[in-house]
């Protein structure tokens, strides 16, 4: 890193600078979506279903209609022309047959049905109200249990399978690997649904400005993906497309693309002709917004006699609802549970399945299952070993000599210090003497606590996944010496504009004040993600960073050449451009600009006029930041209350560039963890019924639940340009954890919590770990799991079926549809062959069961990995899957040719 | 249904401007302050009472604007997050310590917070972090964590200097 700024510059990187954003936001000036006003906008609401699963009967809009102020009333129907393709957050097909508007069928409470067009929000909503849905019902899949073995979600699916990787033999394999084990530990936890709850609910408002164009004004977390999801989904340029949010009110993954009511708005809006603005109602949020979390995890690991990793293996399953924004088996929980702990061997099973259920959606840190199982199941088997709990992570934790470290699933670590972030906070904490006034406050009937968790939160993604980019950052100097920039960053509290307006000034050397950032606008600056995946630290940290270097060194080549001086000479402190050892030479930069602006003859031959400098910066393609954290409860045994009484947190982000925003990040992150093992929970009852339908009944953190965080910054720089790491979803992922194990600590005269822990903790199921049963409590319904297996799919047996020859197959992937060409061969029971497809033809020999297929092939690209093809061929048509080891199965479908 | 909802003339100071427009009787004072006047700087969050964003002072108390018709504040004075500041634009003593001590983040429950803040604090300019909190209860917050929010109430009741005046370990 070359720090190029003289001694007396004003340094602005790892300053409290207090926040740009401010100005407007603290006085009633922000730009929310429902803040913005345009002539002739008609509002927009939704006739949602109140059936969790069943046929359309009849859709009588004709009430609707007649109501004075309704405009239009449209249903799937009216859409029926307008193919849209709905994608997920990494530009795949949604697998599921997802429509504008129910089409046909409904699959879950709250589906939009109909749609209101009308002249004031208040008359849209009496309109939705007068539409009437008839819909013969059928039972709904609720639970995950319900979703293994009831009828599929979508008609003409096999199963309800969602999303599936993993493989039950490595399972098997490390059940008996772990046979002779000193200690075996296993934990199940599952985890309530969360509505993601920003305080902004969703929102969009559609201007159809001329042929074929829009302005989109919406909620979303990055302009620049909205607009090219939006135009992916509807055959559009993304030129033809401009988003804007230039404020959002908390996004946390639930806005990460735009979903089904905003793409109808935008749709509707383009047919209707006049601008439609749909706010959602906290009603809708809550029960109609795609969802998040609930899933259901097993996991056991073994351990030698010492507290030493041996293995371990996980069952998971995630709820992906009837309509998931991507479905989901969830594999990043798999692939960040062990990369900072020395494993040695792992085997899962994951999916996800559809139910009648709101779909899933994304929540700051999707895979944080990873951290709450893997460190409550730590402290759990050092109970259970007789160790001390950090004594058992310091006994795995992958220490700076054991990097680069490579866990079982490939992920390679070589800067992580979670390891000693944990020492740090140790230190910090004073254990022994917790540990006395906990056995005093015991023999008083006063129930203490203290909880770890210690991870590493992979942030700053590119290059690996579409959407994960790169960032570009535009810097200039105007002619007036001030500084503007352009960026695709966004901001839904993320204060995107402060950190990169420090970033700047800092590297440039003039005055924080000076620099004007624009952003939230997908028609300004080039593609980024913007915020998701903890990213724009990193990335549109780095690409700053450089740009506003690369202009440094214009403006001190330009003022070298005036000045006859050497380009080593000059320095810039401060917004004033400065010469060695020539104070009298010094001029402001506006001089500078002027010069380059407005008498390009006197800068150097060849150089370009004016100020400015464009970077676009690729990071390393991941970037990993690594935390440990402490909490401290009471437990009231009479209650079952959980009262928070300390917290500390130990991170090490690399460079800071802003304490107070960092310090934001984690504390958000940590109260949603709050809220997420005491308080939220999203419930369903057996009809499909969400059960939280206000803030009375979903339980949001408030004030009083959340205690004072104390932070201990650790700041090894990354390997990126200027050495950020990401830290937005930290909070999230290690809150969890750490907030169980101390209510388990406080609790552990009473026993354990149990071989499932059931979240929320409430105060009822906290009693019944005191109580020693099981005192019920809502949410119960959703959480209780059945075992059972799905029916393999099963071949019928023909006698004597027809099968050599040529099929023309596809095989549908998370990629899209890929196809090739079989050739069967049998003898017997023999079978042989070859496969076509575009990178080339490879034989086989497998074996013939009736009309039942199966062969293995080996493939060496994208790595190396055996493809066990079971395939059934029932007349010319030929059906079935092919598992590719722990990247899941694939169906294939085909016909003879 | 709308066409036999009353619709009557509300008139009203707000942040000292003397208003009047047309409301539906059945019109919140929210959602009047917003559509009606364009005080868009008052905002719906929940809509049902819970999370406090709407709060604006009504003759001086802190009213959800979301639980009170607009006609129930026919020939009151309003005041909303835009008429906290000096008509100088100085900062109100609770903007200016929710600037200092990162108490927001994406802004949107923030009007609410603080106008509820400025008249805990009106009322009782001796107010304690304690009085304060428990009128910040009221309020929902899915960004901060209330730490910022929490250090600009100690920041208001003298309890830490300005900025960077930090609990920070
Ligand atoms: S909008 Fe009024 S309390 Fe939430
Ligand atoms: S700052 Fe976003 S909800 Fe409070």
């Amino acid at each position: 890193m070359n720090i190029r700024q003289s001694v007396g510059a004003t340094r602005y990187l790892g300053e409290r600078t207090p926040r740009k954003e401010n100005a407007r936001l603290l006085t009633g000036r922000g730009q929310f979506v429902d803040d913005v006003r345009v002539a002739g906008a008609l509002h927009i609401a939704f006739a949602r279903s109140q059936v969790a699963r069943g046929r359309i009967v009849s859709i009588d809009t004709s009430a609707a209609l007649d109501l004075p102020g309704v405009q239009a009333v449209y249903t799937q129907a009216d859409f029926a022309d307008v193919p849209v393709h709905f994608l997920n957050y990494f530009f795949t097909p949604i697998l599921a047959p997802v429509t504008l508007l129910a089409d046909g069928r409904v699959a879950c409470v709250g589906e939009a049905v109909a749609m209101v067009i009308a002249e004031s929000r208040a008359i849209a909503e009496d309109g939705a109200a007068l539409v009437e849905i008839v819909i013969e019902e059928e039972t709904p899949l609720v639970t995950l249990a319900d979703a293994k073995r009831g009828p599929p979600v979508h008609p003409g699916f096999d199963d309800n399978i969602a999303a599936e990787m993993g493989d039950e033999d490595s399972i098997l394999a490390l059940k008996d690997m772990l046979k002779g084990a000193a200690h075996v530990v296993s934990q199940r936890i599952a985890h309530q649904r969360i509505a993601q709850s920003p305080m902004e609910n969703r929102a969009c408002l559609a201007i159809p400005d001329g042929a074929g164009e829009m302005t989109i004004h919406l909620g979303c977390q990055s302009p620049h993906l909205a607009a090219r999801v939006l135009a992916m989904s509807l055959g559009m340029e993304p030129a033809q497309l401009r988003v804007i949010a230039k404020d959002v009110g908390g996004g946390f993954g639930l806005k990460n693309i735009p979903w089904r009511e905003e793409i109808a708005t935008v749709v509707a809006a383009r047919k209707f002709g006049r601008p439609l603005k749909w706010i959602e109602d906290r009603f809708e949020a809550l029960t109609a917004s795609s969802h998040a979390r609930e899933q259901d995890i097993t996991l056991t690991a073994g351990f030698d006699a010492e507290g030493h990793l041996l293995g371990a293996y996980a069952e998971y399953d995630s709820n992906n609802g009837a309509w998931p924004m991507g479905e989901d088996a969830n594999i990043a929980v798999h692939m960040f549970m062990w990369p900072a702990y020395k494993l040695k061997a792992y085997g899962f099973v994951t999916r996800g399945w559809y139910t009648n259920t709101m779909g899933l959606g994304g929540y700051r840190g999707p895979w944080a299952m990873e951290s709450l199982i893997r460190e409550v199941l730590l402290e759990k088997a050092a109970k259970q070993i007789g160790i001390d709990v950090i004594e058992i992570r310091r006994r795995n934790l992958v220490t700076a000599a054991d990097q680069p470290f490579t866990s079982t699933l490939g992920i390679t670590v070589d800067d992580i210090t979670t390891d000693a972030c944990l020492e740090k906070l140790v230190a910090h904490l004073d254990l022994p003497k917790f540990r006395k006034e906990q056995a005093e406050a015991r023999k008083q009937g006063r129930y203490l606590g203290i909880g770890f968790a210690a991870y590493i939160e992979p942030t700053g993604s590119a290059g690996s996944m579409q959407p994960m980019t790169g960032e570009t950052a535009q810097v200039r100097i105007e002619p007036t010496g001030k500084v503007v920039a352009t960026l695709s960053t966004h901001s839904q509290g993320h204060g995107t504009a402060t950190t990169m307006a420090q970033v700047i000034a800092d590297r440039l050397g003039v005055k924080y004040e000076d620099v004007a950032i624009y952003e939230g606008d997908s028609a300004l600056g080039a593609f980024s993600p913007g915020a998701g995946g903890s990213r724009q630290a990193v990335i549109a940290g780095g690409a700053c960073w450089t740009a506003a270097e690369n202009l440094a060194d214009k403006v001190r080549t330009v003022a070298a050449h005036v000045s006859n001086a050497s380009v080593e000479a000059v320095s810039i402190v401060d917004g004033m451009v400065h010469i060695d050892g020539a104070p009298e030479m010094s001029r402001s930069l506006r001089e500078i600009a002027e010069i380059a602006y407005g008498e390009p003859h006197r800068l150097p031959p060849g150089m370009a006029s004016g100020l400015e400098s464009q970077f676009r910066y690729q990071p390393p393609p991941m970037t990993m930041t690594s935390a440990a954290h402490a909490c401290v409860v009471e437990v009231n045994p009479d209650t079952g209350f959980v009262k928070i009484l300390r917290w500390c947190s130990a991170e090490d982000c690399g460079t800071v560039i802003n304490p107070g925003i960092v310090e934001g990040q984690i504390a958000g992150g940590l109260a949603q963890a709050i809220g997420q093992v005491l308080l939220e929970d999203m419930p369903y009852d057996a009809k499909g019924n969400p059960l939280a339908a206000t803030f009375k009944d979903y339980l949001m953190p408030a004030i009083s639940d959340v205690p004072d965080f104390e932070y201990l910054h650790a700041n090894t720089p990354s390997q990126t340009t200027g050495g950020m790491r990401g830290v937005g979803e930290g909070g999230a992922i290690v809150g969890p954890p750490t907030l169980v194990n101390a209510i388990a600590d406080a609790l552990a005269p009473f026993g354990t919590l149990g071989e499932t822990i059931t979240l929320p903790l409430t105060p009822t199921r906290v009693l019944g770990v005191i109580e020693g049963r099981d005192l019920g409590g809502h949410g119960e319904t959703a959480a209780a799991v059945v075992e059972e297996a799905p029916a393999p799919v099963a071949a019928a047996p023909v006698a004597a079926a027809r099968i050599d020859g040529s099929y023309a197959m596809t095989m549908k992937t998370p990629m899209g549809d890929q196809a090739m060409t079989g050739h069967f061969r049998t003898d017997g029971s023999a079978l042989s062959g070859e496969l076509e497809s575009p990178e080339g033809s490879q034989g086989f020999t497998g074996s013939v069961e009736g009309n039942r297929l199966k062969f293995d092939l080996k493939v060496e690209k994208p790595m190396k990995i055996t493809l066990k093809y079971d395939l059934v061929v029932e007349g010319d048509s030929i059906s079935g899957k092919v598992k590719m080891g722990m990247f899941g199965s694939s169906k294939i479908s085909g016909t003879r040719v | 249904m709308s066409e036999t909802i009353s619709r009557a003339t509300v008139a009203m100071t707000v942040n000292g401007r003397r208003h009047s427009a047309e409301a539906d009787a059945r019109t919140g004072l929210g959602e009047f302050l917003r559509e009606a006047l364009g005080y868009t700087g008052t905002h719906l969050a929940c809509e049902h009472g819970v999370c406090g964003a709407c709060t604006v002072m009504v003759d001086g108390v802190a009213m959800r604007s979301c639980l009170m018709l607009a006609v129930q504040a026919d020939g009151c004075e309003v005041t909303t997050i835009e008429g906290l500041a000096a008509p100088d634009g100085t900062l109100h003593p609770v903007q200016q310590a929710l600037h200092e001590q990162f108490g927001l983040q994406c802004g949107f429950c923030t009007p609410g917070v603080a106008i509820t803040l400025a008249a805990v604090t009106r009322d009782n300019p001796a107010a304690t972090v304690e009085d304060m909190e428990k009128a910040m209860s009221g309020h929902i917050c899915r960004c901060t964590g209330y730490q910022g929010i929490r250090r600009a109430i100690r920041q208001l009741a003298g309890e830490v200097p300005g900025p960077h005046g930090g609990e920070h370990a």
